[in-house]
C-alpha cells in the first residue's frame, strides 16, 4: 500500500470544498450547465440516462480494505448498492444525485480517494499490473513509477488542457497485463544490458474510432530522465495536437498524420532542451516514494501445505484453484483473482456487501490489500496457501469465485445502451447470455483461454478491437445490430481484430460467438493450441465461413 | 445524443417531446405543455411539427436551473392517446436498464 502524505490529503481536501461550492452555485444558478460541464467533468461526473455517473479513481489498482469499504459506502448510501469497475482500474456508480456529490466526495477523501482527472482532456489515472509487486519475475514494482507519474501529471497546468484525454499504463512484467501497447503513453518497465533500470516508451495507442496500436518511440529511457522524456511527449502534442476535430484529437492521430520518427525527431529535440532540468529525477525522489510503500511481512510458508492437499480432493475446489490462483513472486504465497463475472451478472459489478466482505476478507487473508484489473476483476495479492480453501470458500458464498477467469465467460463489457448516453447499442445483455451458454466449466475448460470484450460504441470502452473476439454494437435503421472481429490482444502482442464480416442483430450474437467457438474446436491443431493463435494461424476466412454460411 | 443546437436544425417526422435530466439529482424529464416539468412521459407537450419542436426546444434550454442536455425526442402516440417512447434509447431512458439491477431497487 502507498500512503498519502499531507501535501496529497491537502489536495484532495481543498478539491472537495472547491466543487461543493462549485455545486452549490450549480444549483442555485449562479453556474450554468456550460459553466459548470468542464468542472464536473474533472471531478468525475459525467451525465448519463438516467442519471449523473461518478466515476472514481483507483490509482494503479491498489485498494485498502479501508477504501474498499468507503466505496462500499458510497454505493449504499449515495447509489443503489452497487458499483461498476471499469477497465482502467476505476469504479463508477451510475446513480448518484448532483447535489449529494460532494458528501460522497468528501466520504471518499477521508481514505485519501478522490475523482481527480477521471474525465477530462488531461492525464487521466495512470494504471497498472494488478499484479504489480508480487509477479515473480517483475523488474521492481511498477506503482513506485506509476506514483510518480500520478503526482506529476495531478493538476499539472500545462496538461489540464490537453487537446484530448491522455492515458498512461505501466508495466514491468513481461506478460503485459496492463495492455501498455492500447494507451496513449505506454511503459515497459526493464533493466538493459548495463543493468540499468529504465523503460522502453511507447506512444500513441489507443481504441476507439481509430485504434491504433502503440509505436516504440524510444527502446530505452533510463528511470532518471522518465519525467522529462514523458514532458516532451506531453508538449509536442499540446503544440500539435488537433483542437478542430474531436474525432482526430488523440495523440494516436497526431502520431500516425506525423509518422512515429518525424514525432519521434520532435520529441527527442524538445527532450534535449530540458532532459537535465529540475525534472532529472534524483534518486531520492524514488526513494522517497519507494519507501511509503509498504509490503507485508511475510512468513517462511511451505509451497505445499496440508490444508491444500486435503482440499485437492474437492473438485470445485480444484477447479476454482486451477483457475483462479496465480505463482506469487514468495514461496508458500498466491495471487488470487476474485471473478466479478457470475453466470448471468454484469460484468465488472460489485454490490456493497461483496466489497465489504471482499475488505473483511482480504484483512483476513491478503494483509488488508486489494487490487482492481483492468479485466474488470478484482484480486488479493498475498494470499498464504494454506488459506486458499478457507477463503474459497468465503468468496464462493459470496459469489466471486466463479472458475471462469481468462475463459470465454470472463467477458469485458461496457455499460452500453442501458446506462450510457453515447452508446447505440446494449452490451450488459449479450454478455449475460453468452456467460449462459458458456455456463459450463467442463466446456469452458475444454475452450480455453479466450477472451470476448464487448464494447456499446465505437468509443471501445469495452475494448472490443482486442478481444480475441470482439462485438462493437452499432444502431441500423433504429435496431441494435453488433459487428463481429476476431483476432484481437491486448498483451505484449497486442492487436486489431479483424471483421469477419456483416453486422448481425442482437438476438443472433451469442450464436454467432457459439459458431465461432465451434469452428475454432474443429479447427485447433490441437487441445493446446489457443483460439487466438489458431485465428493467427488460419486468419479469419474458415470462421467468416463457418459463421455466414447459413446467414 | 444530437446536441440541441444542432437540433435545431433537424426536422422532426412523427410526434415529439422535449426530453431532459433534472439539474439536481439526473431523473429524467419530460418538458409540459405548461412550462414545467415531470417525470411522467404521459405529462409530455406533444409537438408535431419542426417549428413546434424548436420553439418547445427553445423554452427548455432557457430553464438552464432546472434542466440539463434538453433535446427532442420521437415518440409514438396510440389511438388510446397513451405516448410512447419512439426508440430504444427513450425506452430505456423511461423504463430503466433492461437487465436485472444487481441490487433489487
Amino acid at each position: 500500500m502507498y500512503a498519502y502524505d499531507e501535501l496529497d490529503r491537502t489536495i484532495i481536501n481543498e478539491r472537495v470544498s472547491e466543487f461543493r461550492d462549485q455545486v452549490k452555485r450549480r444549483l442555485s444558478g449562479e453556474l450554468t450547465e456550460d459553466e459548470f460541464k468542464m468542472l464536473r467533468l474533472q471531478n468525475g461526473v459525467y451525465l448519463q440516462l438516467h442519471a449523473y455517473m461518478f466515476r472514481v479513481a483507483i490509482p494503479y489498482g491498489t485498494l485498502s480494505t479501508k477504501q474498499l469499504r468507503a466505496l462500499a459506502h458510497v454505493a449504499r448510501r449515495y447509489d443503489r448498492g452497487y458499483g461498476h469497475f471499469t477497465t482502467r482500474q476505476n469504479i463508477q456508480f451510475n446513480w448518484i444525485k448532483l447535489a449529494e456529490l460532494p458528501d460522497a466526495l468528501a466520504d471518499l477523501a477521508e481514505v485519501g480517494i478522490h475523482a481527480m482527472q477521471t474525465s477530462g482532456n488531461n492525464t487521466r489515472n495512470v494504471t497498472s499490473d494488478q499484479w504489480a509487486g508480487v509477479a515473480p519475475g517483475e523488474v521492481e514494482d511498477p506503482r513506485i513509477w506509476s506514483e510518480l507519474l500520478r503526482q506529476y501529471t495531478t493538476l499539472h497546468p500545462e496538461f489540464s488542457f490537453l487537446p484530448r484525454k491522455f492515458k498512461f499504463a505501466i508495466t514491468a512484467s513481461d506478460h503485459d497485463r496492463a495492455a501498455i501497447k492500447v494507451h496513449d503513453i505506454g511503459l515497459r518497465l526493464y533493466k538493459n544490458a548495463e543493468g540499468e533500470t529504465g523503460f522502453e516508451v511507447l506512444v500513441g495507442g489507443g481504441l476507439g474510432r481509430t485504434p491504433f496500436i502503440g509505436k516504440t518511440i524510444k527502446p530505452f529511457v533510463h528511470g532518471h530522465d522518465l519525467l522529462s522524456y514523458v514532458e516532451a511527449i506531453l508538449r509536442v502534442y499540446n503544440q500539435y495536437g488537433r483542437r478542430d476535430n474531436i474525432y482526430k484529437a488523440r495523440i494516436k492521430i497526431l502520431v500516425h498524420e506525423l509518422g512515429i520518427e518525424k514525432f519521434a525527431q520532435e520529441v527527442e529535440e524538445e527532450w534535449l532542451q530540458m532532459r537535465d532540468s529540475a525534472l532529472a529525477i534524483d534518486d531520492a525522489v524514488i526513494e522517497d516514494i519507494r519507501s511509503r510503500f509498504s509490503y507485508p511481512a511475510y512468513e517462511k510458508l511451505p509451497h505445499m501445505p496440508e490444508e491444500l492437499k486435503k482440499a485437492a480432493h474437492d473438485p470445485h475446489f480444484e477447479a476454482w484453484r486451477k483457475n483462479s490462483v496465480f505463482p506469487h513472486k514468495v514461496p508458500g504465497y498466491a495471487i488470487v483473482t476474485l471473478s466479478l463475472k457470475p453466470v448471468g451478472g454484469p460484468p465488472g459489478d460489485a454490490t456493497a456487501d461483496q466489497m465489504d466482505a471482499i475488505a473483511d476478507l482480504a484483512e483476513k487473508y491478503s494483509f488488508g490489500e486489494i487490487r482492481v484489473g483492468h479485466e474488470q476483476n478484482l484480486a488479493l495479492p498475498h494470499v498464504a496457501r494454506r488459506d486458499l480453501p478457507a477463503l474459497w470458500k468465503a468468496l464462493d458464498k459470496i459469489g466471486v469465485a466463479t472458475p471462469n477467469v481468462n475463459l470465454v465467460s470472463d467477458i469485458i463489457a461496457c455499460p452500453g445502451l442501458d446506462y450510457c448516453s453515447l452508446a447505440n447499442a446494449r452490451s450488459i445483455p449479450i454478455a449475460q447470455e453468452l456467460t449462459r451458454r458458456f455456463a459450463n466449466h467442463e466446456t469452458a475448460n475444454m475452450i480455453g483461454r479466450l477472451h470476448v470484450n464487448i464494447s456499446g460504441c465505437i468509443n471501445a470502452c469495452g475494448h472490443h478491437h482486442v478481444g480475441h473476439i470482439g462485438i462493437l454494437g452499432v444502431e441500423k435503421n433504429g435496431e441494435e445490430f453488433y459487428q463481429i472481429t476476431i483476432g484481437g490482444r491486448a498483451d505484449e502482442q497486442a492487436a486489431v481484430g479483424t471483421l469477419i464480416g456483416p453486422a448481425v442483430p442482437y438476438g443472433e450474437v451469442a450464436d454467432v460467438v457459439e459458431d465461432i467457438v465451434e469452428a475454432y474446436l474443429a479447427l485447433r491443431a490441437r487441445p493446446e493450441e489457443l483460439f487466438i493463435d489458431t485465428v493467427k494461424r488460419l486468419g479469419v476466412e474458415p470462421f467468416r465461413e463457418r459463421v455466414y454460411a447459413t446467414r | 445524443m444530437t446536441s440541441p443546437l444542432e437540433q435545431k436544425k433537424i426536422r422532426i417526422t412523427g410526434p415529439s417531446v422535449v426530453t431532459a435530466n433534472r439539474t439536481w439529482d439526473g431523473v429524467v424529464i419530460y418538458r409540459t405543455a405548461q412550462q414545467g416539468w415531470s417525470a411522467e412521459l404521459s405529462d409530455a407537450a406533444i409537438v408535431r411539427t419542426s417549428e413546434e419542436a424548436r420553439a418547445l426546444l427553445t423554452e427548455s434550454i432557457a430553464d438552464d436551473v432546472g434542466a440539463i442536455g434538453a433535446y427532442v425526442a420521437p415518440v409514438e402516440v396510440k389511438d388510446t392517446g397513451a405516448i410512447k417512447p419512439g426508440n430504444l434509447r427513450e425506452h430505456i431512458r423511461l423504463q430503466g436498464v433492461t437487465i436485472e439491477l444487481p441490487v433489487p431497487a
